[in-house]
């Protein structure tokens, strides 16, 4: 185990955890909207930084994203210092100015104290805040259809050459971490539209209700886990019912048995 | 033919240099990119289209030899004729047969191709009395300008693979990691992070891989400094890469170059191959048991790939965005392996350390900044280029000495180091010494050695403009501080550039800058904001003029600025001709007067008037 000390008080800390996970277990209140726990700490959106020190450093300080940060024995962590704010409050303020629209921005900023943006808002300027969160767990997934774009500024997430794009299989995943909800998808009955295409939803060769999967996704899973080949035929209600069946059919013989 | 021992290294060496007896004298034409690109290779094919006719005793097409950059490529092409070491400048096709019939036959120089000392205007005769030579002291360009780059031959002639073999032969690996901590070698990329210490640390971490790479992603503007060392002299970089990967236990190495340098590319495979073929790259190099080899990989050409993670991982094939390096990356890097990672500069330092040991290298330069270093100079010096000098040489004598001074003896104004993340340094600052620590220390840095002079009429606050619009289109966009702090940034400055800003926006500025050096996570974003720092520190007067008096004192910023026409005016028509406004009016031979609402302050017309009858205000 690790000793460290965070805002003060002592703490006991497993070697190779992170210092956000450690400082979160605290109860203390460290925004972060780049990190999710599974995919690797990634330090994008730099909200997570916080003030370390070490007795023998002198008085020399350093901010560190604490997302990405080992924890080390000694270590000497302030997560709220007013450094450590002006940092994560420029942060917000820079945010704001590129994605102006966004609820969590403006609710995360308002929390930093700020009421307006200080700096030139882009009209334009969408809720994307390139945290990458999903590009990362669509690489996670193995699909790799989206990745980042371009670099700086210009920099967008996309599909190659903004087009559909067969490693895309419609799981909506980077919508769902999307820590500002801007990846946008529709499901329309039978069909489901994100990434420039239209996917078609499997049904249920029973009812023929939807799935909720694509049938892209029932193909890449069946062969990426080796699921039995029936194993996204049918709906979750006549799964049941066909399992009821059967324990009935087994009571029914076991009757005629006795 | 493979080496093995030194036996059969001695005799390459021998019968290079065996040949190159029967000749009475040598021609060696520079054809690095810049000498190319004033049609150095036509001075070359018409030397062996001339010598197929003639026949001159003690010559032949064997004795023309195409050369790596001297350096000095603003007076190419250049033609050295050796023993004699005539220096011949701007060489043009046509002077080729005289160069062959006076020179190079009867020994008499030709006076008209002959470089002039732009401060006193005398005729320079002979390659070292050339100021802009004089003062250097050439290590790491030891053989640019001098070898055939693409001779392996010619290469071991001048004592090359020497180091080499010392290493496989008569040194330990640890040996070779005590020799470069011993010299005090810091990394030329622009950290100066000490070589030995990072070697010795890769070498610790206990693992089946590691690997050495060769950064040559120079992506500062101006600077060309690692690739003239890859075109001129590859095989002092990959020397240096081998004896690095057999003290650190390498056997992968990879050279990444920008793909913007076509010529260093195909130099470098050749001289791979070369290796390759002699035994001196692949397994068991000079017969001593050691394998390794090298790979090259071509970045495209993104400024933020120069950074050690974001070229890692562009050497993986990833996206080239740098990490966090709370783990360094000399334990974790390439495929989470122990990486050596090393400037192309510093991987050719390493030979000669090697060879004339520590205490030779260590002796030269300051202290604490040993050996040398290159820079290329640029911007309003009257002689521009690569240089090499040692560590601790002042400003002054680099500008004014090797550099010969501003251009039309105008006023130095400022010197902007460290390439776009550096700093500019005023006059005041001249005679500090320069070394890793000293420009740090003042707010600027070595980077990895460009150098742009300024005179006055140079805006500070339009090169912080310039740099920080580079540094914003070079931002790899991963983090927030970086990617939208430095736009924001760009912005203010813009501001100030355009009379749009107030007082209150210089204190704004320098808040933000705070947050983006502490906040963002590579090097880029965390010295981003030094232009502006640095340019506030010393000029700070310069912002307030253009804030408050909304004057731009050096005349360049557009907005800020009104060109007129005096009455030294001829009547020439020649501004009226260069607007592309149609803004100037007046007779031939009659006073021009220009219209201030069709001027956009281009300048097109003060650039090409003879008379300084145009006016900036």
């Amino acid at each position: 185990m690790i000793t460290l000390s965070i805002n003060g008080k002592l703490l006991q800390a497993k070697e190779g955890e992170m210092l956000l996970t450690v400082i979160r277990q605290q109860g203390i209140d460290v925004p972060a909207l780049c990190h999710h726990e599974a995919v690797e700490p990634f330090g994008a959106c730099r909200l997570c930084t916080v003030e370390i020190t070490r007795k023998e450093w002198d008085g020399w300080k350093n901010y560190v994203t604490s997302c990405l940060y080992p924890v080390e024995e000694g270590l000497i962590v302030q997560t709220h210092t007013g450094e450590v704010t002006q940092i994560r409050r420029t942060i917000l303020d820079l945010l704001l100015a590129s994605s102006p629209r966004s609820s969590v921005i403006q609710e995360l900023a308002a929390e930093y104290g700020i009421d307006s943006c200080n700096y030139p808002v882009d009209p334009e300027g969408d809720d994307c805040i390139l945290c990458g969160l999903c590009t990362r767990v669509c690489n996670a997934l193995g699909m790799k259809a989206i990745a980042t774009v371009e670099r700086g500024k210009r920099k967008v997430v996309d599909t190659p050459f903004s087009k559909a794009t067969a490693d895309c299989i419609g799981c909506t995943i980077c919508a769902q971490v999307c820590p500002t909800g801007n990846i946008k998808f529709q499901d329309r009955g039978k069909q489901r539209h994100i990434w420039y295409q239209d996917f078609k939803m499997a049904t249920c060769s029973e009812c023929g209700r939807s799935l909720d999967v694509t049938t892209a996704m029932v193909t890449y899973f069946s062969e990426r886990q080796q699921l039995p080949e029936d194993y996204f035929e049918l709906c979750t209600e006549c799964k049941q019912r066909q399992t009821v069946d059967k324990f009935n059919t087994i009571i029914d013989r076991s009757e005629e048995v006795f | 033919m493979c080496i093995k021992n030194s036996r059969q290294l001695k005799q390459v060496q021998r019968d290079f240099l065996n040949r190159d007896k029967q000749f009475t004298r040598k021609a060696l034409i520079c054809c690095g990119t810049g000498c190319l690109a004033n049609g150095a290779q036509t001075i070359v094919d018409q030397f062996e289209a001339l010598l197929k006719k003639k026949r001159i005793k003690g010559f032949s097409v064997e004795a023309v030899r195409s050369t790596g950059c001297h350096g000095f490529c603003e007076q190419g092409p250049l033609v050295i004729i050796e023993p004699e070491d005539i220096f011949y400048t701007k060489v043009k096709i046509s002077q080729v047969e005289e160069i062959i019939d006076t020179t190079i036959r009867k020994g008499e120089v030709i006076e008209k191709l002959l470089f002039t000392n732009p401060v006193d205007g005398q005729k320079i005769t002979h390659y070292p009395d050339v100021g802009f030579f004089a003062h250097q002291q050439r290590i790491a360009l030891r053989n640019l300008g001098k070898i055939a780059p693409h001779d392996i031959n010619e290469y071991i002639a001048n004592d090359g693979y020497t180091a080499l073999y010392k290493t496989l032969h008569e040194m330990k690996p640890q040996d070779v990691i005590d020799e470069i901590k011993k010299s005090r070698l810091r990394g030329r990329g622009g950290g100066g992070f000490s070589a030995g210490r990072k070697w010795q640390t890769c070498a610790d971490v206990e693992s089946e891989i590691r690997y050495v790479i060769c950064n040559g992603d120079e992506g500062d503007p101006g600077a060309f400094m690692d690739r003239s060392i890859l075109e001129g002299d590859p095989h002092a970089v990959l020397e240096g890469m081998i004896i690095a990967a057999y003290a650190v236990g390498a056997h992968h190495g990879y050279i990444y170059v920008r793909e913007e340098y076509p010529l260093a590319v195909v130099h470098m495979q050749k001289a791979i191959e070369d290796c390759r073929k002699t035994g001196l790259l692949g397994e068991n190099i000079f017969g001593s048991g050691f394998s390794f080899d090298i790979r090259i990989a071509r970045g495209a050409g993104a400024f933020v790939c120069g950074e050690s993670s974001a070229l890692m991982k562009s050497v993986a094939g990833e996206v080239g965005e740098p990490r966090a390096k709370y783990v360094r990356s000399v334990v974790k890097g390439l495929y989470d392996q122990p990486t050596v990672l090393n400037n192309v500069e510093t991987f050719a330092n390493v030979p000669v350390i090697i060879a004339k040991g520590a205490d030779w290298y260590s002796k030269i330069g300051t202290p604490k900044s040993t050996g040398t270093k290159v820079f290329s100079l640029v911007g309003k010096v009257r002689n521009t280029g690569l240089i090499e000098v040692p560590m601790g040489i002042t400003l002054r004598q680099i500008i004014f000495d090797v550099g010969g001074g501003i251009i039309d003896d105008r006023p130095f104004k400022a010197v902007q180091t460290g390439g776009p993340s550096g700093g500019c340094l005023p006059e005041s600052m001249l005679d500090l010494p320069v070394d890793f620590d000293t420009l740090t220390d003042n707010g600027s840095m070595m980077g990895s050695g460009g150098m742009i002079v300024m005179d006055d009429r140079t805006c500070m606050v339009d090169i912080a403009r310039y740099f920080l619009e580079f540094l914003v289109n070079e931002s790899c966009g991963k983090c927030v501080p970086c990617r939208e702090g430095l736009y924001q940034l760009h912005g203010m400055v813009k501001q100030v550039c355009e009379g749009k800003a107030t007082e209150s926006d210089l204190e704004r500025m320098e808040q933000l800058s705070e947050v983006i050096v502490r906040g963002s996570l590579c090097g880029l974003g965390q010295s981003g904001p030094n232009p502006l720092l640095s340019t506030l520190r010393y000029f700070k007067d310069e912002y307030l003029e253009h804030i408050l008096n909304k004057r731009c004192p050096a005349g360049v910023c557009r907005d800020l600025i009104t060109y007129t026409i005096n009455d030294k005016c001829t009547g020439c028509t020649l501004c009226a001709r260069a607007c592309g406004d149609d803004a100037i009016t007046g007779e031939k031979k009659g006073l021009h007067v220009i219209d201030q609402d069709k001027c956009t302050q281009c300048g097109a017309c003060m650039a090409v008037c003879n008379f300084d009858a145009v006016e900036v205000h």
